[in-house]
């Protein structure tokens, strides 16, 4: 089996070791992985600002990169929802229907590709989990709050294999951030009420770091956190379960 | 036109969050009603499906809507009642304005009707000489205030009770300073029942029109719009032709959807059903399209008219209960609003789609499943093909999707952003970058992950 790589623009530039721990998670569980150089955006910044219309190079160049693999694996459930919900070309449409079906947000590769049963990981710490909404509601990584139906968290099942670790109870265990993509700019006072809410709810609970399967919630709450000067991090879900 | 002049959600948004306290008194009011919600439906084991179940009723009622209007019209006008239609909301308010003047009337009582709002009924009535009073209380609270409803179930939920002891003390003459909550509503009963008995025209809204049978239900908590109906000698009802149900039974799976999802109650505390006129009295039942003929034929909207107006959408939506309905400049607000409203004037209501994270949640509370975040997303791309994205945005738009569309650009873009953070950190960290006003840029790295990789893997 090989996997292809795909880190969102935005890790690949701000966020590398997020990218470094999911290669080397994957690596570590025996996947042979590949990340091919020519890679950018998935797209989704201009789609759901309302320019779809514009993602046809985005989508070119994805279907290019990633066509050969029998897996693509991103760190994100965000721009894996984008690509399995919009990734087109009518030129090869069975081409991009394989891939929308290949495309696994990191999380649920490991639970439900490779089944992964223990880890071996360590993070003694106190940690928040951020159900980032794109992975919860539109991947289902985890059951939602809103429905009557039974319980179940794959990347809460993956971090209960790391020793010593302490997840947080939250008040609200799966409220959205804000930060929502150009929501963040575009609607700034209510996307930082919001994230300023969610930080608190971490806060008041202890954590010592914010975790989640996407970066770019995290990203926001970190730009939160180090404005109000406080010492708790952020840190991309792999780069726990990558751990010691 | 004026358009350049009204304030659009983001703006009317961030005046809502000057005062942050007041924000967080919003958000935790509206997040204990959706508590409310929760616990409710988690009492049913059998709410997934239905949901289910209300959604398919729907489903086939517009499918068949045209069928089953003509139905509940025969059954309406064999039971007595007069039935009108109205192409959309001016004709809405001619018919209800020549109704009272048949009369000879200029005053009149309504329940609550959020048709009513969208048609500006009220100003409309008030600009011809009619005394409109409200008889729901929030409503009549919001009406005195000389406010819109900011809530479709909840119409003052953004008044505290300080507000509305000084709204009583200004127009209903009761001591400055009492906001007990009895006391005030005691004061609008007494206020009230005085209305009820003397108007002799009472409109009410429409819930449920059952086709099968002709006649409707009015849901309320308060009893208003039965003392309305039942003291007057003429009651007009007034619904959007998406109100229709098929057949009585199906109530058996509306009602129990409608108020667990509302505010968490298993039933309202008044379902009303209207069937008649009574000896003497009159009853006319104004079916308004008003838009939803459209809307119906637009495909990928559609089925945003199985709304129930219960409001659940709005309490769970981590947005309007930061913003407030009136960010909204709707007359129906929130989630629900933000799809339903860009069908009656694209122009003036293209910035609602964009006032979500798309985080889904109101999709998943839908006691009829309209798919509402989706469709959120497609507006956005309707919004913007017909040319009503602001030309900024339009410009930062085609020159990310070039540059994304390139890797030796994107490379080049990236490498150029992360210098400009870590070595003229000022130029980004400055007031004109709407991300920095409340929260710091991420720290640059040395390395791109793909320079690392290049460095690390890259051996071919």
């Amino acid at each position: 089996m090989t996997v292809g790589l795909f880190i969102p623009c935005y890790v690949d530039q701000f966020y590398p070791g997020a990218a470094i721990a999911t290669l080397q998670l994957l690596e570590k569980l025996g996947v042979k992985v590949v990340y091919p150089q020519n890679q950018t955006c998935c797209g989704q910044p201009m789609a759901n600002s309302g320019f779809e219309h514009l993602t046809g190079g985005c989508n070119d160049l994805f279907i290019k990169n990633f066509a050969e693999f029998d897996y693509v694996v991103a760190p994100s459930g965000s721009c894996a929802l984008h690509l399995k919900q919009h990734l087109h070309d009518e030129s090869q449409p069975e081409v991009a229907a394989k891939l929308r079906t290949n495309i696994y947000e990191l999380t649920s590769f490991l639970t439900d590709v490779l089944k992964v049963e223990e880890l071996p990981a360590r993070f003694p710490h106190k940690v928040g989990v951020h159900q980032s909404c794109h992975g919860q509601r539109g991947l289902h990584l985890s059951q939602m709050s809103e429905l009557v139906a039974p319980g179940f968290s794959k990347p809460g099942r993956l971090l209960n294999m790391v020793k010593d670790i302490e997840i947080i109870p939250l008040n609200r265990i799966d409220e959205c951030c804000g930060f929502g993509g150009t929501f963040c700019v575009a609607e700034e006072a209510v996307s930082v009420k919001m994230g300023v809410d969610r930080v608190a709810d971490h806060l008041q609970h202890g954590a010592e770091y914010i975790t989640g399967v996407d970066m770019s919630c995290l990203m926001h709450m970190e730009g939160i956190l180090n404005r109000e000067g406080s010492k708790v991090k952020v840190l991309h879900i792999a780069e726990i379960l990558n751990g010691e | 036109m004026e358009s350049g002049t009204i304030k659009d959600h983001a703006e009317l948004a961030a005046d809502f969050n000057k005062d942050e306290a007041r924000v967080d008194w919003h958000d935790e009011t509206l997040w204990w009603i959706r508590q409310k919600r929760d616990k409710s439906v988690h009492q049913i084991p059998e709410w997934e499906a239905l949901r289910e179940m209300g959604s398919q009723i729907k489903n086939n009622v517009l499918a068949n809507l045209d069928k089953y209007l003509l139905q509940f019209e025969a059954n309406a006008l064999a039971n007595g009642v007069k039935i009108h239609w109205a192409a959309d909301a001016k004709e809405h308010n001619q018919i209800v304005l020549s109704l009272l003047r048949e009369q000879s009337l200029s005053r009149m009582v309504k329940s609550k009707s959020m048709l009513t709002e969208e048609c500006g009924l009220n100003e409309y009535l008030e600009h011809n000489g009619i005394q409109v009073i409200d008889s729901d209380l929030g409503e009549r609270i919001v009406q005195l205030a000389k406010e819109a409803p900011s809530h479709i179930v909840l119409p003052c939920i953004h008044k505290k009770k300080e507000e509305i002891g000084e709204l009583f003390h200004q127009h209903l003459g009761t001591p400055k300073g009492n906001s007990d909550p009895q006391f005030l509503t005691d004061t609008a009963r007494a206020h009230l029942r005085e209305i009820f008995l003397t108007r002799k025209v009472a409109l009410t809204g429409v819930n449920f029109a059952v086709a099968e049978t002709g006649e409707i239900v009015v849901c309320t908590n308060e009893g208003n719009a039965d003392m309305g109906a039942n003291l007057a000698d003429v009651h007009i009802a007034s619904m959007g032709i998406e109100k229709i149900i098929p057949e009585r039974r199906h109530l058996g799976v509306f009602l129990r959807l409608l108020t667990r999802s509302a505010t968490g109650q298993p039933i309202t505390t008044y379902s009303s059903h209207f069937k008649k006129p009574a000896e003497g009295k009159e009853m006319h039942i104004i079916l308004v399209d008003n838009g939803r003929s459209e809307q119906l034929g637009r495909e990928d909207f559609r089925n945003s008219l199985k709304c129930i107006r219960c409001g659940a959408c709005m309490n769970t939506c981590p947005v309007y209960r930061r913003s407030g309905g009136h960010s909204y400049h709707s007359a129906i607000a929130g989630p629900i609003g933000s799809i339903l409203a860009p069908n009656l004037d694209m122009k003036k209501y293209a910035d609602l789609p964009f006032a979500s994270t798309l985080c889904g949640s109101c999709t998943n509370v839908c006691p009829v499943k309209i798919d509402i975040h989706d469709q959120l997303y497609k507006w956005r791309q309707v919004i913007v093909k017909n040319g009503y994205a602001p030309e900024t945005k339009k410009v930062a738009m085609k020159v990310m999707s070039w540059t994304l569309a390139s890797p030796t650009a994107y490379h080049t873009a990236g490498k150029a952003a992360r210098l400009l953070l870590k070595y003229a950190p000022f130029t980004v960290n400055n007031k004109l970058n709407l991300w920095y006003k409340h929260r710091d840029m991420p720290a640059p790295p040395e390395q791109s992950f793909g320079e690392w990789y290049k460095a690390n893997r890259n051996k071919g």
